[in-house]
């Protein structure tokens, strides 16, 4: 039995015109809007005389989408390979482990080099985020976060912090201190809050901020002292897997990579999505820019890497091959640019020539997936993580997807699929 | 943020990007590619990767035991 409610009727003058009439209380976009009912009828007219359904729109979009393709196909007068046809091709491509850091109880899910090229900060799915030193194999540091998948770690640029993220929809930042007594869990600061899970963050130039990007569809930036949101980029009408700033000499721009198969560019003082591409056929797992900054690469669940470059606005470059079928989740370039590095799902990293688009070798030597590759800074060697195959990442990230739309809200952290170890 | 917009706005905010982007400025891939190209070429000399590092200068190489005479 439901008791009747009585809608109380007010008098008085209509916001729109102005006579005093009984008004319809009415809410539009969250904002209480008094109209009498003659206006209420003509503001629903006007808003199909000017014929905003999803179809109109969907149309123009296309429109614009052939469009935007006619002016970059105009200036696609020759592939890069051709071009590099007569550059000296690499010669034979050999590369040995030299250390195997072990001390992860679980899969590994990121890395990040400091910038003194030699420590390595790496998270992992049960919530540990350990420091490492790579000379000597080392554990420097290591903090327990309260979540699981910490998805998201990066080095701070004066080696004195780390970040670190994931499914507490959180960037937390942890100063490093040099007392190995002291518990670093104690200093943490939170910085970034998300509405989603945390896929990847990094600092910009300076210790003093962080850019971070979420699985609800957004890109921020945050500034470390007072956790206050500098900046918030739009966009994306899925989740965002990856970001990477641009090097610092280009400019203040950042790419970003989603379950939506964009990759966008941003201008990160004005929020702007300046350019976006979206030639991939899947997920966009991984995006990295090239050291000039003129180009970045991208790696994504179809299985295929690929190089846009951002002056010519347009894809240049496919790195695939018939016998890979495994997605891609992680790339990483060279000093120089020859060179680029993909991880894979079928537990292989390939290694492709940039410019002819070729492999030139595949390195084994991982049982697990490759989660996540990075060069170190100074280029001599890379590092690789991976983790055990017995858990699709993917698969949970779209099982919250599925129950989000479908409107049952289960708490991220409570997830009944979260409970497989 | 994407997940809490309807269909509509996401398709508004998609369109109004569109139209943004159909006028960005745009260079011919015939230049862009030397460009790419001369980059990679000069710093392919510095590349530690590519031209290897000698053994006594690598970090990562794994230290030799000491003999004792």
């Amino acid at each position: 039995m439901c008791d009747q409610t009585f809608l109380a009727i007010t008098f008085g003058p209509c916001d729109n015109c102005s006579q005093n009439k009984p008004l319809m209380n009415i809410y539009l976009k969250n904002e209480p809007i008094n109209y009498c009912s003659l206006c209420v009828e003509l503001m629903a007219c006007q808003g199909l005389a000017k014929g905003e359904t999803i179809h109109t729109l969907k149309a123009e979009s296309e429109t614009l989408k052939t469009k935007l393709e006619e002016e970059r196909a105009k200036l696609h007068d020759v592939e890069l390979h051709q071009v590099a046809e007569k550059i000296e091709a690499l010669g034979q491509f050999v590369m040995k482990t030299r250390r195997t850091l072990k001390g992860h109880g679980n899969k590994v899910l990121c890395v990040d080099w400091c910038r003194d090229k030699r420590r390595i900060v790496s998270s992992s799915q049960d919530g540990k985020v350990i420091v490492w030193d790579a000379y000597t194999t080392n554990k420097e540091h290591a903090v327990t976060m309260p979540c699981t998948w910490v998805m998201a770690c990066a080095y701070a640029p004066s080696g004195c912090a780390v970040a670190c993220g994931g499914l507490d929809n959180k960037c937390s930042v942890y100063p490093l201190s040099l007392d190995k007594n002291e518990n670093l869990a104690a200093k943490k600061k939170s910085v970034a809050m998300h509405t989603n899970y945390l896929s990847s963050c990094s600092f910009t130039n300076s210790d003093m901020q962080i850019l971070t990007s979420s699985g609800d569809g957004t890109c921020a930036l945050w500034d470390v002292e007072s956790g206050q949101l500098l900046q918030s980029f739009h966009g994306h009408s899925a989740d965002v897997l990856s970001l990477n700033l641009a090097p610092s000499e280009t400019g203040n721009t950042f790419v970003s990579g989603g379950c939506d198969k964009k990759a966008n560019v941003w201008d990160m003082r004005s929020g702007q999505n300046v350019q976006s591409f979206e030639t991939h056929e899947s997920d966009i797992n991984s995006v990295k820019y090239y050291p000039s900054g003129d180009a970045f690469a991208t790696g994504s669940d179809d299985a295929t890497c690929r190089l846009y470059d951002l002056r010519a606005d347009r894809e240049v470059a496919i790195y695939s091959k018939e016998s890979i079928i495994f997605g891609a989740s992680s790339v990483d370039f060279s000093l120089s640019g020859r060179l680029l590095f993909a991880g894979y799902n079928d537990y292989t990293i390939n290694v492709w020539d940039v410019l002819k688009g070729t492999r030139v070798a595949i390195l084994f030597g991982h049982e697990n997936r490759v989660s996540t590759v990075r060069v170190s800074p100074d280029g001599t060697a890379f590092c690789s993580g991976s983790w055990d195959n017995t858990f699709d990442l993917r698969n949970i990230l779209y099982g919250f997807a599925l129950y989000w739309h479908q409107g049952l809200y289960i708490g991220v952290l409570h997830h009944p699929v979260m409970s497989v170890p | 943020m994407a997940r809490d917009m309807s269909d509509k706005e996401i398709l508004k905010m998609e369109l109004d990007q569109l139209k943004l982007e159909v006028n960005t400025p745009r260079t011919a891939v015939s230049t862009t590619a030397p460009e790419i190209i001369a980059f990679v070429e000069g710093k392919s000399a510095e590349d530690p990767l590519i031209k290897g590092v000698p053994e006594d200068k690598n970090p990562f190489k794994e230290k030799g035991g000491c003999i004792i005479t």
